[in-house]
């Protein structure tokens, strides 16, 4: 069992970010991994990016947006409860290296997968540029810390309640336009950002790393659920990637493959609801 | 009950039948299709054997069972010592019952088979463990004096079980590391519950665990921890990680949704009991007309699984013909009973699929035998302008997996073959790195539970004798 040993809700109770006691995954992880997790018996197994560890208390951060069941039934579990099964450190871990000048660009939950990148980049000596953002204001999560991982940051909201109006590929185009020396760009978030992203940067020139999420289930390169076309090659997100060369990826095929269980997915997850609404109403 | 045995007009005895779920009653649910013997029946049966004295049975059996011993025992009622003569060779008889190639094995070489049907070995031995599992006393074999030495098992599929199993009752100290949540290897993510019900599987670990295994599940090696890591810790490290890497068919189209290796295909509704969605939260794409690719036992379960998912056609393309298929005899049997359709001498070159991404078909070409290739079966090679659609909305590719690396690649001083397998000595498992053995499919490529399970004996009485006497 894996205990959750602090909690906190962000962005109005829509992501979650949990401690969770896993020392032996803890003293392994580096940036860019993920863990699979399975919250009881009848569970999914859900994979989640370590957005975070503390090696010396054998400890792992997950950040989370409550998407659909999965998800919603782990934001149930309250300090002290536990996971049932917590797999990993899986994938590769990021090639952190100096290259000088850096942009990182993070959208919605992805921002909690690109903090660990960004600060490692701006550890080994680059000058790190970070761009972020939300649709509104409420939704923007990890302000401070992208801010001490990075020189430079910009804040983007879709509906301009926070930092500049618009969205982040607007601003990567400024900040790609006035910085003619960037040597890499990290692109993490929703597939249709990536997907600009990695235009936009290939227009100028910019290698680009993107993290895919594909639907996973052993994380270990068993099953082949997790595959996407990279320069026509088929790869396996969960131990080939998940980050890959943004300018090679398939983003369309992995868009359709998402889709994979849409109509079981909505299902599975007004249930839940229906079965929580009642558990309210009983104690009530 | 001796005195009529010996009787000279003893009336031959026919193969005595399993009793068996209806094949149209049970291509609808995930019970297990064979009832088993009752008593009465596996007697009737073990008289059948006439105790040769040098049995040829024995010979097909890659770890040499006693089988006309443990006969003996069931015909005279017996049960106990029947399964005590099992277990002195195999530690999984339940299993090996169920799944073995018996045709191709043990009773294919049965002289009663020369003129009448076989003893129905497996079917004896699948009683003896059963009847013990659901009847017997609850016996544990004499476990040796501690010997503070320490084993580390990596994977918990037949070989890495056959390893825990030998060496917890020398007086080693074992703990098994399993990357999946759940113990058991391919026998509890692969075979699917109505050929081996998983609570068998989970009874042959928790007996492990009666003994004193430990089993570490989520552990996978390489990742969470390292072979070398291990070895800190451990006097000697076996690997048993199985063959996990899926093949695809290498065509256009295969990121349709719909299309899946049999590995996913399997695992989702074995493992993560797709099946039973929503009350299991893992969801499996719920095809009305499924086509799996291939010929073998995976073949099979893929197809007899879409049927109970609600498929209302399964087809089985494969390249070569019936006579070719390398499943064992009582899978195809069933598979046809209850409807799976076979489309031989079909080749897929690509898959179809509509707009939103779905899988609407596959694109196949006929084809004839010519020679035979390597493996002595004969060639097949397609027939130019011979295509042809059929209409599908899921397929299940299942022509086989290779090594998986994600350990391997992982452990600086294995040597590994051409195909990424581990080379080690096929006499003890040795493996080119100091102290660590391997066997079962990641030495040989996927095979079958007994040899795995045989590579397995010979690797802990290999670990066993570098334990004691440290060669
Ligand atoms: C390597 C990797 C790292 C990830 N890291 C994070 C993270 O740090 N934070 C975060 O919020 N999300 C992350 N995700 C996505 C997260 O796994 C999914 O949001 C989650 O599985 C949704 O499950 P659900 O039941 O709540 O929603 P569902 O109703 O099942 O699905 C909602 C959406 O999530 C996607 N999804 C469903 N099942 C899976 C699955 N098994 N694997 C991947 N995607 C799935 C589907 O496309 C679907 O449209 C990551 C995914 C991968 C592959
Ligand atoms: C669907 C299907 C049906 C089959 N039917 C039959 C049949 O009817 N009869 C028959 O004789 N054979 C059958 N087989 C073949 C048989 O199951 C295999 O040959 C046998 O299970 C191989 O045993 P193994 O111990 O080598 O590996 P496996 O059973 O594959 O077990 C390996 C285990 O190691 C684990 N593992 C892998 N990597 C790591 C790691 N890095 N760290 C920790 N753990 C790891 C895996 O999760 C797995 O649990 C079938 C196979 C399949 C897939
Ligand atoms: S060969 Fe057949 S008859 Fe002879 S001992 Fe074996 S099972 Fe019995
Ligand atoms: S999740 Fe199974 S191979 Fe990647």
């Amino acid at each position: 069992m894996f205990e959750i040993v602090e909690r906190e809700e962000m962005a109005q109770g829509t992501i979650i970010s949990n401690w969770v006691r896993a020392p032996k995954i803890a003293k392994k992880a580096k940036p860019g991994q993920f863990v699979i997790l399975r919250a009881n018996e009848t569970g999914e197994r859900i994979p989640l990016t370590m957005a975070d560890t503390d090696p010396e208390r054998g400890l792992i951060n997950i950040i989370y947006a409550v998407v659909g069941k999965s998800t919603a039934l782990f934001k149930t579990l309250k300090v002290g409860d536990a996971y049932l099964d917590v797999i990993g450190p899986l994938g590769q871990p990021t090639h952190l290296e100096k290259v000088g000048k850096v942009v990182c660009v993070g959208g919605g939950t992805g921002i909690a997968v690109l903090h660990p990148i960004t600060r490692g980049l701006k550890q080994l000596g680059n000058h790190v540029i970070a761009i972020i953002g939300a649709r509104t204001k409420e939704l923007l999560i990890l302000e401070d810390k992208m801010r001490a991982a990075s020189h430079e940051l910009h804040i983007c909201t879709d509906d301009g309640s926070y930092g500049h109006k618009g969205f982040v590929t607007e601003m990567l185009k400024k900040v790609l336009t006035e910085n003619r020396d960037i040597g890499l760009a990290v692109c993490i978030g929703p597939v249709p950002m990536m997907k600009f992203c990695s235009q936009m940067t290939k227009e100028f020139g910019v290698k680009t790393l993107v993290s895919l999420n594909p639907i996973m289930l052993d994380g270990t390169g068993m099953c082949g659920c997790c595959r996407v076309q990279v320069g026509g090659r088929m790869q396996f997100a969960c131990v080939d990637g998940p980050e890959f060369d943004g300018h090679q990826v398939d983003f369309d095929e992995l868009t359709l493959r998402l889709r994979s269980y849409l109509p079981e997915e909505k299902l599975a997850y007004d249930r839940f609801k229906a079965s929580l609404g009642q558990g309210c109403s009983h104690k009530s | 009950m001796s005195e009529e045995v010996k009787a000279p007009k003893k009336e031959k005895i026919p193969r005595q039948k399993m009793p068996e779920q209806d094949p149209q009653v049970r291509r609808h649910n995930f019970n297990e299709v064979p009832y088993g013997y009752t008593p009465e029946l596996a007697m009737k049966e073990a008289e059948r054997c006439i105790q040769c004295k040098d049995p040829r049975c024995k010979q097909g059996c890659p770890v040499e069972i006693d089988i006309p011993g443990f006969i003996k025992f069931i015909k005279e009622g017996d049960f106990e010592a029947a399964i005590r003569k099992l277990w002195e060779k195999n530690s999984l008889p339940a299993v090996c019952g169920r799944v073995c190639p018996q045709e191709i094995q043990c009773e294919g070489l049965c002289v009663v088979g020369k003129k009448d049907e076989p003893v129905a070995i497996g079917n004896l031995e699948r009683f003896a463990a059963d009847y013990q599992r659901l009847h017997g006393r609850d016996i544990l074999p004499p476990k040796a004096p501690p010997t503070g030495k320490k084993v580390a098992v990596v994977g918990s599929g037949p070989a890495g079980l056959t390893v825990a199993g030998d060496l917890i009752l020398k007086g080693h100290e074992v703990t098994i590391f399993e990357a999946l949540h759940a113990p058991g290897g391919v026998l509890i993510y692969g075979i699917p519950e109505f050929r081996l019900p998983k609570e068998i599987v989970a009874h042959e670990c928790r007996y492990l665990e009666r003994l004193g295994v430990k089993i570490e599940v989520n552990a996978v090696i390489g990742r969470t921890e390292t072979v070398d890591e291990l070895l800190e810790r451990f006097d000697a490290v076996f690997l048993g990680v199985g063959a996990g890497l899926p093949m695809f068919l290498n065509i256009p189209g295969e990121h349709y949704i719909g299309v899946y290796s049999a590995n996913e295909y399997l695992t989702r509704s074995n493992l993560m009991r797709a099946y039973d969605f929503p009350n299991y939260d893992t969801p499996l794409v719920r095809g009305k007309k499924v086509a799996t690719f291939g010929g073998g036992n995976v073949a099979m379960d893929a197809a007899r699984t879409a049927l109970r998912m609600g498929a209302e056609h399964s087809y089985i393309i494969y390249r070569r013909s019936h006579a070719e298929l390398p499943a064992r005899a009582a899978e195809i049997h069933h598979a046809e009973e209850e409807g799976v359709e076979f489309l031989f001498l079909t080749n897929p070159v690509r898959f179809l699929g509509n707009e939103d991404g779905y899988l609407t078909g596959v694109e196949c070409l006929k084809m004839e035998l010519g020679e035979p290739d390597a493996s002595g079966r004969r060639r097949p090679i397609p027939i130019p302008g011979s295509e042809f659609i059929v209409e599908i909305d899921t397929a299940v590719i299942a022509i086989g997996s290779g090594a998986n690396p994600l350990l391997t690649k992982a452990t600086p001083g294995l040597a590994l073959n051409k195909w990424g397998y581990i080379i080690a000595d096929p006499k003890t498992g040795k493996t080119m790195k100091p102290r660590v053995w391997a066997g079962g499919d990641i030495v040989t490529g996927a095979a079958t539970v007994i040899l795995a399970m045989g590579a397995g004996r010979l690797a802990s009485n290999s670990i066993h004798d570098f334990l004691t006497y440290g060669w």
